[in-house]
């Protein structure tokens, strides 16, 4: 017991939540990656467009340069140059060398690393005066006093409009990703959710159950929760074995005492019969007495552990409440009329309840016993069995010593009694076992003061 | 041996050569036409125009009347020396304003120009802007300019390039000797026109080579040709700019839009790299943009002012397009050979 109080302070790590962060998590993943891949393919793509005018723009400058009298001619196409800029209002540069010589334009233009080759124009990225720049090169072969010379043309041009391109796709894609993720959200919730529902089923079955309920959990659960299922099974049959050991030790014990009892007081009684000596016959008086509370405690206790057993057994059939409460009081009346005590039965119809007949008379025993009990002789005890909304009710009410204000919950803990009870034999069993058997088939049971003195129990099963 | 020695002494001549280019252009900064210094404020912006003080006056006097910390110190050459200016020699100018676009587009494409304020450039229209760099603040018309005397009786003015050829042609003693345009080889204006016209019309090299058989005198600005028509020695002018031309009534010239289409200039703006105070020029360049500083160019000075409606209302006005296709003029090839052509379509042998 010590060593359970000691739990870790530590809150309990939750798997909702770590399986919504998780969750989360790849949403975020997922959105950030569409953002790299968008703006990626953005900006692939976006280059492999320009890169393509500016290669044919490129070509076109090539195709205009030709040898006329007097060396190279070069016819600069304005329009070219004004729709290589419009996307972006880029800023134009360009390069013609002839024999490795600069011819025309920008002659410190970067020159590509590897010369491109003459079928296709290569394109790279340079940095030029104050800017980047993507260049597109050409190189043709033009023929200058009947050799051929190298002529090569160099294009380039500012990325202002592509870089916008790509931002703008990218920024989309951003917002779409962030649009994800906060989708995401309720989404992840709710299969956190539905994904841990099976537990929380598996625990609300098992908080259900009565507290003497120890029948094996036959509830559904998924595949990963079985071996729990399993481990708690087992564990909830070491638990009905050793209670069952318990219960069957105190049901012989409780038997081999009241054996020897009996033999023990029918033997006192006999020598109290042959007894002159008023002395010896005052002790052997004391003796029968306490082996009348000694069988009477060991009763209880048997009572107690029947109970127990068979409450945990859950073995109901139909029982009618009324024909019970009928039996029992026919049963009671010659010990109570001995005593002057008359017992007034009031019984409407039947009262079928889904019950275990020996639980309930083993309650209407010890509530019947305890109003004869502490009733004064010329006492009257009330039984009254009635339906009232659902379920079956017996009161029983006596005008007997009451229970001088001790509280309902203190009478039913076990071994407990009242305090005005101590010239009276008893256990302090009895309300604990008619509680304990309520609970059990699913009844209620209050006990308390009578209007006028006295007290009244009440005990309930529900009706079928 | 005598090879080698022939070598040697071309390389030092070339070297010689080189020597005396270097010293000559380092020795010689760009030519200043006219100089003026406005107001005596603690605050001095310089500013670099093709634009006669005079058409400018009326802006800046504005201008000082509301900032009279201002001292502005105005400084006018031609559209090449302001190129110079900037793209070799590097001047300190808060603000330069050229009409010669393709050399203000080089300026501003070679990374030569600063950006301009971003709320200055917004309210421009596309055509009239690039790049955040480089923005129009007049629209001005190239047009035909017409003497008193240009006409024979009974003949209407030429709408189309076309009817201009066949006035030419049907008049050609009339003509002989009295026309008047820009030589391209000299001017920038003038060789920015003729690429234009050269792209826009096939007319063009028609009215070349009719104009070369009338003698045309060629001139190097707007201004000699409006002198010289207005005064009667000339006839008529083509590819004049029509701003600096004083109007209708005076003088009894007459300034002809042609049908066909009419270029139309943007005079431009930019504040350079090598700027002292570029917030202090781009402030100026602003309020020369604010609808008082466009009224004053308009009504003060002259100028046309940036107006995008006229395009509309005049369908046959082409404004030249700002962007880096002006660049392939300026290709030393391209315009070697362009002026070839030209020549050979002019003087006839």
């Amino acid at each position: 017991m010590a060593q359970q109080s000691v739990t870790p302070s530590l809150s309990p790590v939750s798997l909702r939540r770590r399986l919504l962060l998780q969750l989360l998590l790849l949403a975020a993943c997922l959105s950030v990656g569409l953002y790299a891949a968008v703006r990626l393919g953005a900006d692939r793509a976006s280059e492999a467009t320009f890169d393509a005018v500016l290669g044919a723009a490129a070509g076109s400058l090539a195709e205009e340069v030709r040898v006329a009298e007097g060396g190279i001619a070069v016819d600069l196409p304005p329009a070219t140059f004004s729709m290589l800029s419009a996307m972006g209002e880029e800023r134009i540069f360009y390069r013609v060398d002839v024999d490795g010589v600069p011819v025309t334009g920008y002659g410190d233009l970067p020159l590509p690393e590897l010369p491109p080759t003459a079928l296709a124009p290569s394109f790279y990225d340079a940095r030029y005066r104050d800017t980047d720049v993507r260049v597109a090169a050409i190189l043709r072969s033009i023929r200058i006093e009947g050799r051929a010379a190298p002529l090569l043309v160099l294009l380039a041009e500012t990325r202002q409009g592509q870089g916008a391109i790509a931002a703008r796709l990218g920024n989309r894609a951003a917002v779409l990703g962030l649009g994800i993720f906060l989708a995401a959200i309720p989404f992840s919730l709710y299969f956190a959710r539905s994904f841990l529902s099976p537990i929380d089923r598996l625990a609300e079955a098992v908080g259900r159950r009565g507290a003497r309920d120890l029948r094996p959990l036959r509830h559904p659960a998924p595949s990963e929760l079985q071996p729990f299922v399993t481990a708690l099974n087992s564990f909830i049959a070491r638990l009905r074995g050793t209670l069952s050991q318990t219960e069957t030790f105190l049901a012989e014990a409780a038997h081999h005492i009241r054996t020897p009892l009996t033999v023990m007081r029918n033997e006192a009684e006999l020598a109290l019969r042959q007894s002159g000596e008023e002395e010896t016959r005052a002790r052997l008086r004391g003796l029968i007495r306490a082996a009348d509370e000694s069988a009477r405690s060991a009763s209880q206790l048997l009572d107690h552990a029947t109970v127990l057993y068979r409450a945990e057994q859950a073995d109901w059939a139909e029982v009618d409440l009324a024909k019970l409460v009928r039996d029992l009081v026919e049963r009671f009346r010659p010990a109570a009329e001995m005593r002057d005590i008359s017992v007034r039965l009031e019984v409407r119809g039947t009262l079928p309840t889904r019950s275990d007949p020996v639980l309930v008379e083993a309650a209407l025993r010890n509530i019947i016993d305890n109003a004869v009990k502490y009733s004064a002789p010329d006492g009257l005890v009330e039984v009254v069995a009635e339906a009232v909304s659902g379920e079956g009710r017996v009161t029983v009410m006596d005008r007997g010593r009451g229970l001088a204000g001790v509280v309902e919950q203190g009478l039913k803990r076990r071994f407990r009694r009242g305090a005005n009870v101590s010239d009276v034999p008893g256990s302090g069993l009895g309300l604990t076992i008619v509680e304990e058997a309520a609970q059990a088939m699913g009844g209620r049971f209050a006990i308390g003061p009578r209007e006028g003195g006295g007290t009244c129990a009440v005990f309930s099963l529900p009706l079928l | 041996m005598r090879r080698l020695f022939a070598a040697a002494s071309v390389r030092l001549f070339f070297g010689a050569l080189w020597l005396a280019l270097v010293v000559a252009t380092t020795a010689r900064a760009f030519e200043i036409e006219a100089v003026e210094d406005f107001g005596s404020g603690a605050q001095r912006i310089d500013v670099l125009s093709t634009t006669d003080i005079a058409y400018m006056q009326p802006v800046i006097d504005a201008y000082l009347a509301r900032h009279p910390d201002v001292t502005l110190h105005y400084v006018v050459a031609s559209s090449q020396e302001v190129y110079r200016a900037v793209a070799e020699e590097d001047a300190p100018f808060d603000l330069v304003i050229s009409s010669a676009m393709d050399l203000q587009m080089k300026i501003a494409n070679d990374g030569l120009a600063r950006p301009l304020p971003a709320a200055l450039m917004s309210g421009q229209p596309g055509w009239a802007r690039w790049r955040g760099l480089l923005v129009a603040v007049t629209q001005e018309p190239v047009v035909l300019l017409l003497g008193r005397d240009a006409l024979p009786p009974g003949v209407s003015p030429p709408t189309t390039r076309r009817e201009l050829i066949d006035l030419l042609r049907d008049h050609p003693d009339r003509f002989r000797g009295k026309v008047a345009t820009y030589d391209p080889a000299v001017s920038g204006a003038g060789y920015l026109f003729a690429v234009q016209d050269a792209r826009l019309s096939d007319a063009f090299w028609r009215l070349a080579e009719v104009m070369g058989r009338l003698d045309t005198k060629l001139y190097c600005c707007s201004a000699g040709m409006i002198g010289d028509i207005a005064e009667g020695r000339m006839l008529l002018g083509y590819n004049v700019l029509g701003s600096y031309a004083p109007g209708n009534d005076a003088d009894g010239l007459r300034i002809v839009e042609l049908q066909d289409y009419t270029l139309t200039l943007l005079r431009t703006a930019l504040v350079p790299q090598g700027a002292r105070a570029p917030e202090a020029g781009a402030e100026f360049l602003a309020f020369l943009l604010s609808a008082e500083g466009q009224a004053l160019v308009a009504e003060g000075a002259g100028l046309p002012a940036l107006d995008a409606d006229a395009f509309d209302r005049n369908p046959h006005l082409r404004p030249i397009r700002l962007d880096p296709g002006l660049l392939a003029n300026l290709d030393q090839i391209t315009r070697r050979r362009f002026l070839e052509e030209w020549r050979a379509a002019l003087i006839q042998p």
